[in-house]
């Protein structure tokens, strides 16, 4: 190896989203390019019975395919996974052949919600550590901060989105707060950087 | 403190936590017998972390001489890392479709055998009692209620819960087409509500490990809600395989509504009746040597 220090190509994207998440992940979801090469994996605040329209409402708007996760559905590469109602969604990596795949638990309520930010963003930062990249939007909660800490403490990339522009500044504010946030970003600037960085941490670590 | 950095940091972090997770289980497994080894590992960490965090102790390791040493501590812990809280009716279009599509079709045996795996607090057991009633299913019929922690099957035993959760299981039973008034099937007392023990007249409670225990019947229906979803995939085929050997050809398999077959090897044996509600009907036994020919 060249170095030690040089960052691993991303391998993944987990997104956090709480009040005004519908809208915010509508607008920022269909920005990723069909051939987005990583897995998305997204938390929603939401409620476990109404849980359906959401992701055939995204499916319908974007490029790349949207999926609500079984558990043991396998993580593919150019998915967005919206984490079903009413569980915790988490990665798991299957020890024999590697492969990574979810996990979901009806354990009790994180930051009073099932599904909860802080458990995809801590399980992923497990199994992607420094190719993991976090991302937290609007939100009413505080849920999140703690899978930021994760992220960051175990060399991922993290993003916040501006909380001036932000429809609800709480849960981009208080992730903010942990130092623990890499950039700070309005909304429709975030694939885009995603794609910037993705290629730029591929050129180098060659 | 010198500067280490992170990436090469975080491969020997990961690697402790992985062997203190591996030492916990196996003090567990050599002092009580209970073999954790294939839960998945996702939330077998969280919660470990969970129980340190609860008892004050500073690393996963230091639960080690607790759970050899003492006994009340591991109570606690088995408590801790296995029991999953429910409600009643949880996912009532589950519930409805047991009423609607499978009940008609059990009544046509004289004689009908159920059984529900890994019950915990028993939530579902009083909900599938009370349906099954209403549905007059009262007579020739025997449900199975099993778990492996005998704490959780004297509390489903006694059929006690919060009186604050009602509200929620009076909605979901509504929603699951419940046909009477919810409030007459138990009595409330202050905060805690006792179901009417004539429920428990069909169901016999009992000790049974998914893990290392076998066939104990032949059923006419499995239930195992949310519990496949703490297993490692090797240990939900063999649980599933379990299954498969313990139901009668056209009986029902019911899982939790985010449970699949798909990733599993037993997935040929089963036609889908209801996709969302997760319920699968049994088309063929297993052919056991079907492993030898291929090789």
């Amino acid at each position: 190896m060249a170095s030690q220090i040089k960052r691993p190509a991303l391998k993944a994207v987990v997104i956090g989203v709480s009040a005004g998440g519908f809208k915010a992940l509508h607008r920022i979801l269909p920005m990723f390019r069909r051939d987005f090469e990583l897995p998305v994996m997204v938390v929603q605040h939401r409620r476990a019975d109404l849980e359906s329209y959401l992701v055939e409402s995204l499916n319908d708007r974007c490029q790349m395919s949207v999926k609500e996760p079984l558990d043991k559905t396998k993580i593919e590469s150019g998915t967005i996974y919206i984490a079903p109602g009413g569980y915790h969604l988490l990665v798991e990596k299957d020890i024999a052949d590697g492969c990574l795949y979810f996990a979901l638990s009806v354990d009790p309520p994180v930051c009073y919600c099932r599904p909860s930010i802080d458990v995809l963003f801590e399980s992923a930062a497990e199994v992607f550590g420094p190719s993991l990249l976090g991302v937290i939007l609007t939100g009413a909660n505080f849920d999140g901060s703690n899978g930021i800490k994760k992220i960051k403490s175990l060399g991922g990339i993290t993003i916040a989105e501006n909380p001036e522009t932000a429809e609800v500044d709480y849960m981009p504010s208080y992730a903010i707060r942990t130092n623990a946030v890499d950039h700070i970003m309005n909304l429709d600037e975030i694939p885009c950087f995603i794609e910037t960085i993705m290629k730029r941490v591929d050129g180098e670590s060659e | 403190m010198n500067n280490v950095p992170s990436y090469p940091l975080h491969q020997r972090v990961m690697d402790i936590d992985d062997i203190e997770i591996k030492l916990i289980l196996d003090a567990v497994q050599l002092k009580h017998g209970y073999d954790f080894t294939n839960y998945a590992r996702a939330s077998m960490k969280r919660r470990l972390n969970k129980i340190m965090e609860d008892s004050g102790l500073a690393r996963l390791t230091d639960m080690i001489p607790l759970i050899i040493h003492d006994n009340d501590f591991f109570r606690f812990f088995l408590h801790s890392i296995s029991v999953n809280v429910t409600e009643m009716f949880r996912d009532p279009p589950f519930f409805l479709s047991i009423r609607e599509s499978i009940i008609p079709y059990l009544k046509t045996y004289p004689f009908i055998k159920i059984w529900a795996a890994g019950i915990s607090t028993g939530e579902e057991i009083y909900s599938l009692a009370i349906l099954f009633k209403e549905e007059g299913l009262d007579e020739n019929i025997i449900i199975y209620a099993t778990d492996f922690n005998d704490n959780v099957l004297e509390i489903a035993k006694r059929g006690i819960y919060s009186a604050a959760d009602m509200r929620l299981n009076t909605a979901n039973y509504q929603k699951s087409g419940g046909k009477e008034s919810f409030a007459g099937y138990y009595h409330a007392d202050y905060n805690s509500v006792i179901f009417d023990s004539s429920l428990k007249k069909n169901i016999v409670f009992a000790n049974h490990n998914l893990v290392t225990d076998g066939v104990f019947g032949e059923m006419n229906m499995i239930l195992c809600r949310n519990v496949l979803i703490y297993f490692n995939k090797i240990l939900q085929d063999h649980v599933l395989e379990l299954f498969s050997k313990s139901l009668r050809i056209n009986g029902f398999l019911c899982l939790g509504t985010k449970e699949s077959l798909e990733f599993s090897t037993s997935a040929s044996l089963y036609e889908t009746i209801d996709k969302t509600a997760r319920i699968f009907k049994k088309k063929r036994d297993i052919i056991c040597s079907i492993h030898k020919d291929d090789n």
